[in-house]
């Protein structure tokens, strides 16, 4: 009875969170599922069951193939570069050096400014002849380049970008374990002689694995839904070099209204997301036995 | 005892040191720069704007020519109740989830909770076609509640502050409950209270996040009247009509200024926020 009358109010404090959560996450992951496996409703004719006939075209298509390789390429420059840049930031503002308040602010300035104010100014820090870019290559005697019209530039460019917003968010989780790890650790390893780079790899690292993996599945995340930028700076372009998975479910659903080839696309990438995030923790899980 | 013992230790000395902190500034300045060339072109005549002369003229003229040229007032006030409407709605209904998690073992609670926690992988930014087809059916399409509701029920709220509520004593809520207290009564008056500095973490985050949000109120918001900033700034900047680069950074830095003061004048707050809300 008592049990019974526990369960009937949780259940109702739960109700409008959980009313909410049924109607904007569940029900839209079941749908689009469900959607990926009919045609796109036309003014003509409804829509009908295709069977796998969207997920045939998106294979079948070179430019899913070209977002998937970009997200990938943008996924391998941003994850790790912006972890250790991170980790670096958090070992030098954890130093004290001199006016660490300040560069601190620095590094983290970006991670509360708008990615779309930011990616504006960055679109004219790559301007040719009249971004900052160009104005200090010139200085040097280089050529002007169209960094964000070209194919072999433009990708690259808005990696830079990410890295530039996500790095300071990083640096403060790994700033706050710095802090909370022992200074007798320091001590003792300082007595048994060990160098700072040994104090480091085998004290310091290991008891940030953690985080390491914390910021790992956020870094993973970010690389999969950070599109704001891309629709600033290139719209996909050129030539589909900058476009990223979830840039083409936008560009799909919203620009060729094609929401049945936007729905198995979306399948697609909430599959490889949990794969990934599986993947991470059965790896990881298996290094961090302490804490 | 000294707690910088660590750092003391293995402090970098003599010319590592130099060398350090020279990197650190140069990293520093680099991750400004972008910023500071915004300040600069926004604060100058545009003939300036791609030349640096330390004896420029400053001019606040970029400013009102951006504020006159899109309805940014407007867009103020419904970033303004976008960010208030869903830190309201969040705190209430994770506060109630939390509470419900946190306090009793009831049946079927394993099950609510992974569903809560499916949100953090499927997230709504990725759902854009199928809630957008949800607000076309409940009529709500172009306006600031369609920008709300598939981020009022928060996983992340809920899993944070169930993390907080759990660590409240026991004997708190029993001796509460002996005076006669009923549950929300308590929730409020013991747990709430108690949880304050995770409350103002995830406030200050959530704020941060929905102010800077960008890809879903763009889909679901056609019109001045429900358009946020940061969708407002892309409509302003994106004309074919050549707009200067100099009224550009000037809105980019209207947009951006109320984070960005608020961040500079509360720093340590900030900084701890967002440390807060990603430990536990």
């Amino acid at each position: 009875m008592r049990r019974s009358s526990a369960t009937l109010n949780a259940w109702l404090l739960l109700l409008p969170a959980m009313t909410l959560l049924a109607l904007f996450t569940h029900w839209p992951a079941l749908a689009t599922f469900i959607d990926s496996f009919y045609s796109t409703p036309r003014p003509r004719r409804g829509s009908a069951f295709v069977g796998l006939e969207n997920y045939r075209q998106i294979i079948d298509d070179p430019i899913f193939w070209q977002a998937l390789t970009n997200n990938l390429f943008f996924a391998v420059g941003t994850i790790p570069v912006s972890i250790a840049l991170a980790l670096v930031m958090a070992l030098w503002v954890n130093d004290r050096i001199a006016g660490r308040t300040l560069i601190r602010m620095a590094y983290f300035t970006p991670t509360v400014l708008p990615m779309i104010a930011v990616a504006n100014i960055w679109l004219f820090f790559y301007t040719p002849q009249y971004g900052l870019l160009a104005q200090v290559l010139s200085s040097f005697g280089g050529a002007s380049h169209n960094w964000l019209g070209s194919k072999d530039t433009a990708l690259a460019c808005v990696t830079i970008v990410a890295v530039w917003k996500e790095a300071g968010f990083f640096m403060i989780f790994y700033l706050a374990a710095l802090q909370q790890i022992s200074p007798h650790l320091g001590e003792a390893a300082a007595l048994e002689g060990a160098s700072r780079f040994y104090f480091f790899r085998r004290v310091q690292f290991p008891l940030l694995m953690p985080t390491t993996l914390f910021v790992l599945i956020n870094a993973v995340i970010n690389a999969f839904r950070t599109v704001d930028h891309i629709i600033v700076m290139t719209r996909g372009g050129p030539d589909n070099a900058t476009s990223l998975l979830l840039f083409r479910i936008y560009e799909l659903g919203f620009g060729f209204w094609d929401t049945g080839l936007a729905a198995a696309l979306t399948v697609v990438l909430l599959v490889g997301l949990a794969l990934t995030a599986l993947a991470q923790y059965i790896f990881l899980e298996r290094r961090i036995h302490y804490r | 005892m000294n707690p910088n013992l660590t750092r003391e230790v293995y402090a970098p000395s003599g010319a590592m040191r130099l060398l350090e902190t020279a990197a650190a500034w140069t990293l520093a300045i680099l991750w400004m720069l972008p910023l500071l060339y915004a300040v600069w072109t926004a604060f100058h005549p545009s003939e300036f704007s791609a030349r640096f002369e330390p004896m420029a003229p400053v001019t606040l003229e970029n400013f009102t020519r951006a504020w006159d040229a899109a309805p940014f007032a407007r867009y103020f006030l419904n970033t303004f109740a976008l960010v208030t409407l869903i830190l309201g709605s969040q705190l209430i209904l994770c506060t109630l989830a939390a509470y419900a998690f946190a306090r009793s073992d009831f049946a079927g609670s394993g099950v609510a909770f992974a569903l809560v926690l499916a949100q953090l992988m499927i997230m709504p930014d990725v759902l854009i076609v199928e809630n957008y087809k949800t607000m076309n059916k409940l009529g709500v399409l172009d306006s600031i509640p369609a920008i709300a509701l598939p981020y009022v029920a928060s996983a992340f709220g809920i899993f944070l502050l169930r993390q907080t509520f759990k660590i409240v004593p026991k004997e708190l809520d029993d001796a509460a409950r002996i005076e006669g207290a009923g549950p929300l009564q308590i929730l409020l008056k013991v747990y709430v209270p108690l949880a304050r500095p995770v409350y103002l973490a995830y406030g200050l985050v959530s704020v941060s996040y929905h102010w800077n949000n960008f890809l879903w109120p763009l889909i679901v918001t056609n019109s001045v009247e429900s358009r946020p900033l940061t969708v407002g700034l892309q409509v302003f900047s994106s004309t074919d009509q050549g707009i200067e680069w100099s009224i550009i950074c000037a809105a980019t830095l209207i947009t951006s200024a109320p984070l960005l003061i608020a961040f500079l004048l509360f720093q340590r707050q900030f900084v701890q926020s967002f440390m807060r809300a990603g430990i536990r």
